[in-house]
């Protein structure tokens, strides 16, 4: 799975449900309408600046806080294409498999050096995030989640209606 | 404040360290009580950290934020709910409906249920859905529980696994009634000694929290033990497990005593789901400890919970709102203290205290024994039992500028309202004392020393 020319937008530690998707925004059920609030939280101008296919970098304990599942549904509408970062909060890190979202634990993230707005490559089955004059490497996803991710999430698993 | 005596904590890839143990003329395998639960929910003779298992659940429930849940069964081809009878909805984050489209959430969850045959439907008012659980008898010692909600690792402080799902996860569960779970390391923080006075179970853990870190827990399970938590009652108990969560936890474990058994007898729990107890040569990869007679009334400065400060540090700043209520801070026992601090006195002019209790058990004991008509003389606010304006939802958001006390959980910024409001996170204690005079203050200034 390749990932090419994406920008990446940076933030910090500790990230939050409620930075991702704050929680005057819970009531919404349709996932483009939840797509338009994506990280406000954190930065209100992003929804506006954010270019469809760009990577989320950040520090520790990413997605931590509330089990929303709107933190996800908002990143995938928006179109996030990946979020790298040193550690994820649980709840958080289950929904992205689950709803295919990329998401990659890079404990090593700060000695890349990455900037905002910089362009880079990435190889989730390899490894491999090369930023046009250097490659760096980490470890990749197991082979079942990201067959699972390529495949859409854990729906994929079940297309079939239950029998019985 | 604290010492750590062990750190040689395993990492991901790491194969799990093995103990055995002779016993009855056959070798055991060591376990933790919350590995014996995994184990025995997911039909193994043993589980150790690390390792990744499918686990039957006992009791699985979904709040009014997730309408998720009903939309993500029918896309995974869902039919019927396999264990109806194991399933709740419990309706607290927009308890009652504030808008026409929560209102509309709330209808279909009520069809679905009533079409997949769920008889525990919690409509609005019954409360928060953890402290709904246990009051309806829902929670036993050794049972896993499974909600849609952070806060489940509440649920340890009686001896149960309870930990917190997404709504992809909950659809699987009510779909498959199980789901896989990686059997978390175990983390364990003993606390000795008395605290002192105006020092609740509150102050213990934003202490820990903020010495610790929130991300010091993250994908573990956290076991609370020592004198000090044997001596406090169970509704304090609880608010240790519930906070674990903002270290990162995936679930939080205190061993029953008598005491988890008095409390639950009060709901007709008098069985355990599963009789568990942690094997003696057990290995804890982390253990911390504290001196809670060294721990000062604390709080959780803006914007995140482990920004601790001693709450002398933050004396006389004003305080536009006081919000004592959630599954962390709304139980009898803390409005009974807001109760005892405000008994006679009124609420200081320019300052709102809003009441939520955190379930309809609770308003009743509450009006029962007065602290309701107390408090209301006093000038306190009450609301109808759910989260209330802990997520920002409803019930007493808070303006731009503001600044909020809040017995709840969490102080992110825009959580409870505008982002540019000021959320510290207190004790009952601290939030009643700061209630009466208007400004952040210490609660031993009105406590007998």
């Amino acid at each position: 799975m390749k990932i090419k020319a994406s920008t990446i937008y940076c933030f910090g530690n500790n990230i939050d449900t409620d930075q991702i998707y704050p929680g005057r925004y819970l009531e919404l059920t349709d996932h483009a309408e939840i797509g338009r609030h994506a990280m406000e939280g954190a930065d209100p101008d992003f929804p506006r600046r954010f270019k469809k296919g760009g990577i989320i970098v950040a520090g520790s304990n990413f997605g931590c806080g509330s089990s929303r599942e709107h933190a996800v549904i908002t990143l995938k509408n928006i179109g996030v294409a990946a979020v790298l970062a040193k550690s994820f909060a649980r709840i958080f890190y289950r929904n992205c498999i689950n709803l295919a979202l990329p998401a990659v634990m890079i404990p090593e993230l700060d000695s890349f050096g990455l900037r905002e707005g910089q362009l880079i490559d990435l190889d989730l089955a390899e490894g491999t995030l090369a930023t046009g004059d250097k490659i760096f490497r980490f470890v990749p996803l197991p082979h079942d989640i990201l067959e699972l991710i390529e495949k859409g999430g854990v729906f994929a698993l079940y297309k079939t209606p239950e029998a019985g | 404040m604290y010492d750590k005596i062990r750190n040689n904590s395993q990492s991901l890839h790491h194969e799990p360290l093995l103990l055995l143990n002779w016993h009855d003329n056959c070798w055991f395998i060591v376990m933790h009580a919350i590995e014996k639960i995994l184990a025995q929910a997911s039909g193994k003779t043993h589980v150790s950290a690390g390792e990744i298992v499918t686990a039957e659940i006992d009791v699985a429930e979904v709040n009014d934020l997730y309408l998720q849940v009903v939309q993500s069964f029918y896309e995974l081809g869902g039919t019927r709910v396999k264990f109806p009878d194991r399933t709740t909805f419990v309706f607290d984050h927009y308890s009652p409906a504030p808008t026409i489209k929560a209102a509309d959430n709330h209808r279909k969850m009520r069809e679905f249920c009533h079409a997949m045959g769920i008889e525990a439907l919690f409509d609005i008012g019954k409360g928060v859905c953890h402290q709904v659980l246990i009051e309806h008898g829902f929670v036993s010692p050794g049972s896993l529980v499974v909600e849609t909600d952070s806060h489940t690792t509440t649920l340890g402080a009686l001896g149960a696994f309870g930990t917190g799902v997404g709504a992809t996860d909950m659809a699987l569960i009510l779909r498959n009634g199980s789901l896989w779970f990686r059997v978390p390391e175990v983390m364990k923080i003993v606390i000795d000694g008395e605290p002192g006075p105006g020092v609740m179970a509150k102050d213990l853990i934003l202490h820990i929290i903020g010495t610790l870190k929130q991300d010091c827990a993250i994908y573990k399970c956290v076991e609370f033990a020592g004198s000090t938590v044997s001596a406090l009652p169970v509704e304090e108990r609880l608010v240790l497990c519930n906070m674990s969560v903002e270290m990162g936890a995936k679930t939080a474990y205190i061993q029953p005593d008598d005491k988890t058994w008095d409390y639950l007898a009060q709901f007709g729990v008098r069985q355990a789901r599963r009789s568990v107890i942690t094997d003696p040569d057990f290995h804890y990869p982390e253990e911390y400890h504290f001196d809670a007679h060294a721990i000062e009334p604390s709080l959780a400065l803006p914007g995140s919970v482990d920004n601790l400060a001693p709450v002398q540090e933050a004396e006389g700043i004003h305080v536009d709102q006081v919000f004592i209520g959630t599954c962390t801070g709304g139980r009898l026992n803390d409005i009974a203290t807001a109760a005892r601090i405000l008994q006679g006195k009124k609420v200081a002019e320019g300052t709102r205290l809003i009441i939520i209790p955190a379930s309809e058990e609770v308003f009743r004991q509450a009006l029962a024994r007065g602290y309701v008509q107390t408090l209301l003389e006093s000038g306190a606010v009450f609301s109808t039992p759910g989260c209330g304006p802990c997520l920002g939802a409803h019930e007493g958001v808070i303006a731009s500028g503001e600044t909020c006390l809040t017995t709840s959980s969490r102080n992110f910024p825009g959580r409870m309202g505008s982002n540019d409001a000021r959320i510290y996170v207190v004790s009952p204690a601290t939030a009643a004392v700061s209630a009466l005079f208007g400004t952040i203050t210490d609660p031993r200034q009105v406590l007998p020393s």
